[in-house]
């Protein structure tokens, strides 16, 4: 499957940090960049970026939104992909960036960045049809395993330690980039991870950006109802591909002293596969 | 607005959403009713393919029906005037209130049995014939029980939806002469029954909604479950049918996609007990059907909403509920919590668009945007899409906006605070300052003000990282641009 793959791959990839990333969860942006390293890419990772202009967007502020969202796409000059490890940030470029172009002299500026934008696991499995081995057993972790060489990733199928995790889906990455089954054929290549799906996987957390902020309530009702899906699947983590779910479903775990573990698919996996 | 908010004030979705979430049994009501809904819904749309191909074609029927309005209400018009039924023309609410009752006040009819209309609940119908005498009875069943509670309905397509069984015995119960107490579900159907079969032999008019009036043919469609639907418009001499002006298509033959697409959509059924196709009065020698019958088109801001081409979308709409049968928002909230004629999604869209963006402000801002209503909507109808539009205008509408309201809800620390966002996002050095800063502060206790107590409510403050990944990476080697 690689091998197919091997014409369409490319030499270089960016990599678009996304702001929750950047300040909450920079392990799982350092996890995405060494994911995409070790399948022999160099990743590039503009100093310059910020935030995608997702939250003004959606609140009918699109100037400001305009404003930021063309100085990150000048940042990125090279036709090389763009992997952003979220699918919220990755819907706003990829699907959103062209109507909020439409007029604007950058238009096909805009609609060719967006069209080399892609999220990480989408990128992982569509572009590179990356074989994960499952190979993680804390105690055993090697200082050549941490450098997670493909030439030490002998011995397919042993597995690490066995745990149950869950996957929450981003909406945007279900219903906007039509992102479902890249990140549990992910999981699935891990052999000691058993996979307990949600009961109800295509229901919002409650995040929603300012949504969570103007309608606490209304969000809180959600979160709690997520979180105690997460918890009835009796998973030990939590992994989900979106940091702004992460921040809500993961707070209010942590508020009710779940021991359920939440963070981003991309440290998992380089944890599993024998990574740091 | 369906709901009278007490007063002339402004309806309050952030509070009456509130109360309603401390309500354990709209909670647990909804969650119930939703659930068997989506799976009803789910099993009939179970091949990705068939279901993307029909919500295709419905969504092209009525794109192509709004494109041509104007001409194809016209053309309505007089086809349904060739068949013998009377169109009437209505811009406003109250215009269509006065036109009803001169019908009826032209018969001398006081006692009206209605069948579903959404319309007639936009207009506050009962209430405005109540109060000249005239009574108005519900004989959906649905319908017939939020009236006898002095309520509105909950949902577009199931009115009690926010009753349990218990709930509707103990109404029946009281409000019923003679009827006992019973949660058996066909026994109260009987006791309901009972009482309707003689109203509708009394009835001197009857009133009905439309689901797809047909400009060719000059057809109204009328689709329902259980036969009073076909009672309200046959039985008494009299039928008097409202419609919204966007219920055209152009031919017979864009209907069943249409209905195949509504009632799988809204009830999970693929096809209603009852299909209506009302051609005009009783013809000669016939022995049946009514005398007379009306046609009332309500516009009520609909030919404002149709000359936005992007927010025409919005008209689409066939009323099948499938948006608040999965919306995570109304689910929890219940349909009362939104003060409109249609709740949950297509409610969001449609309120500030009818009564105003700046009224119906905290309306458009309660969604996370999660896209679910898009996903089941079955003409296709860009709902977050339009919210995000609708949120623009409220805060930026020009002056020559269509829309109602439009630039009226601006908030200046609310504009305030994205100039300072836009220039801090905008100035790399300025941001890479910040968010270290955050950073280097991450051991301190997060302040609970502003958002973050909001937050905090029910969750533990998000704490930054001591590094920030544009920190990591340089330190890792990751080349820079």
């Amino acid at each position: 499957m690689a091998e197919r793959r091997e014409e369409s791959r490319p030499r270089a990839v960016y990599f678009y940090g996304t702001c929750l990333v950047d300040l909450f969860f920079p392990a799982a942006g350092m996890a995405g960049i060494e994911l995409l390293r070790r399948e022999g890419l160099e990743v590039v990772f503009p100093q310059g970026q910020t935030c995608c202009g997702q939250p003004p967007f959606n609140c009918g502020h699109s100037a400001a939104a305009l404003a930021v969202a063309r100085a990150q796409i000048a940042l990125f000059p090279q036709p090389w992909p763009v992997v952003v490890p979220s699918g919220s940030c990755a819907a706003m470029m990829k699907r959103h960036y062209p109507e909020l172009f439409a007029g604007e002299p950058d238009h096909p500026a805009a609609e060719a960045f967006a069209a080399r934008v892609y999220e990480l696991t989408q990128f992982l499995v569509g572009v590179l049809g990356v074989q994960l081995d499952d190979k993680s057993q804390r105690s055993q972790r090697s200082k050549a395993s941490q450098l997670g060489q493909r030439e030490q990733r002998g011995q397919r199928g042993q597995g690490g330690q066995p745990v149950r995790v869950t996957w929450h889906s981003s909406c945007h990455a279900l219903r906007e980039l039509g992102v479902r089954e890249e990140p549990l054929a992910l999981l699935g290549q891990l052999a000691n991870v058993e996979l307990a799906p949600l009961a109800r996987e295509r229901e919002c957390c409650g995040f929603g950006g300012t949504f969570s902020i103007r309608f606490p309530e209304i969000s809180a009702a959600m979160v709690a109802d997520k979180a105690a899906d997460v918890t009835a699947t009796g998973a030990s983590e939590l992994l989900s591909g979106d940091c702004g779910c992460l921040l809500n479903i993961a707070g209010h775990l942590a508020r009710q002293g779940s021991p359920v573990r939440a963070r981003h698919i991309a440290e998992f996996l380089l944890e599993r596969t024998g990574g740091d | 607005m369906a709901i009278e908010t007490g007063g002339s004030g402004p309806p309050d979705f952030r509070a009456s959403s509130t109360a309603a979430l401390r309500d354990p049994q709209i909670r647990a009501n909804f969650r119930r009713a939703m659930d068997g809904l989506m799976a009803k819904r789910a099993a009939l749309f179970a091949d990705p393919a068939e279901w993307q191909a029909l919500r295709a074609l419905g969504a092209s029927i009525r794109a192509r029906s709004l494109a041509r309005l104007p001409e194809l209400l016209v053309r309505l018009e007089e086809r349904c005037r060739q068949n013998g039924i009377a169109v009437h023309w209505a811009e406003t609410t109250a215009a269509a209130n006065e036109t009803v009752l001169a019908i009826l006040r032209a018969h001398g009819a006081t006692r009206l049995v209605k069948g579903k209309s959404m319309v007639s609940e936009e207009m506050h119908l009962n209430d405005f014939l109540a109060a000249h005498g005239v009574e108005s009875l519900e004989s959906d069943l649905g319908e017939y029980i939020v009236q006898l509670d002095g309520e509105a309905p909950s949902h577009i397509i199931m009115p009690a939806i926010h009753k349990n069984v218990g709930q509707i015995a103990r109404l029946l119960g009281q409000k019923i002469r003679d009827a006992k107490y019973t949660e058996d579900v066909d026994e109260l159907t009987a006791i309901a029954r009972r009482v309707l079969r003689q109203k509708f032999e009394q009835a001197e008019a009857g009133l009905s909604g439309v689901n797809v009036a047909v400009a060719e043919t000059g057809t109204l469609v009328l689709i329902e479950n259980e036969g009073n639907g076909r009672m309200s418009t046959h039985v008494p001499p009299l039928h008097i049918a409202l419609m919204g002006l966007e219920k055209v298509v152009e031919r017979l033959e864009d209907v069943p996609p249409l209905l195949a697409l509504l009632t799988r959509s809204a009830t999970g059924q693929t096809i209603t007990t009852y299909i209506n196709m009302i051609s005009g009065p009783r013809g000669e020698g016939e022995k049946d059907g009514p005398r007379e019958v009306h046609l009332v088109i309500l516009d009520n801001e609909r030919s404002r909403i149709f000359a936005d081409p992007e927010l025409r979308a919005t008209l689409r709409c066939i009323r099948c509920g499938a948006c608040m049968n999965h919306c995570p928002v109304y689910g929890r909230v219940g349909g009362h919590a939104y003060q409109t004629t249609y709740p949950g999604p297509i409610g969001k869209i449609l309120a500030p668009q009818t009564e105003g963006v700046k009224r119906r402000h905290d309306l458009m801002h309660a969604s996370s945007l999660c896209g679910a209503c898009v996903e089941v909507c079955p003409v296709e109808i860009p709902i977050t899409e339009l919210l995000v539009r609708l949120r623009s205008e409220a805060a930026h509408g020009e002056p020559g906006s269509p829309v109602l309201e439009a630039g009226q809800a601006r908030n200046r620390w609310e504009d305030l605070a994205w100039a300072a966002w836009r220039w801090l996002h905008g100035s790399p050095r300025a941001y890479r300052l910040v968010s270290r800063l955050l950073a280097r502060c991450a051991w301190l206790p997060p302040p609970r003000i502003g958002p973050l107590r909001a937050w905090t409510s029910v969750r533990t403050a998000p704490r930054p990282a001591r590094r920030t990944l544009h920190e990591l990476a340089r330190a890792r080697g990751v080349r820079d641009a």
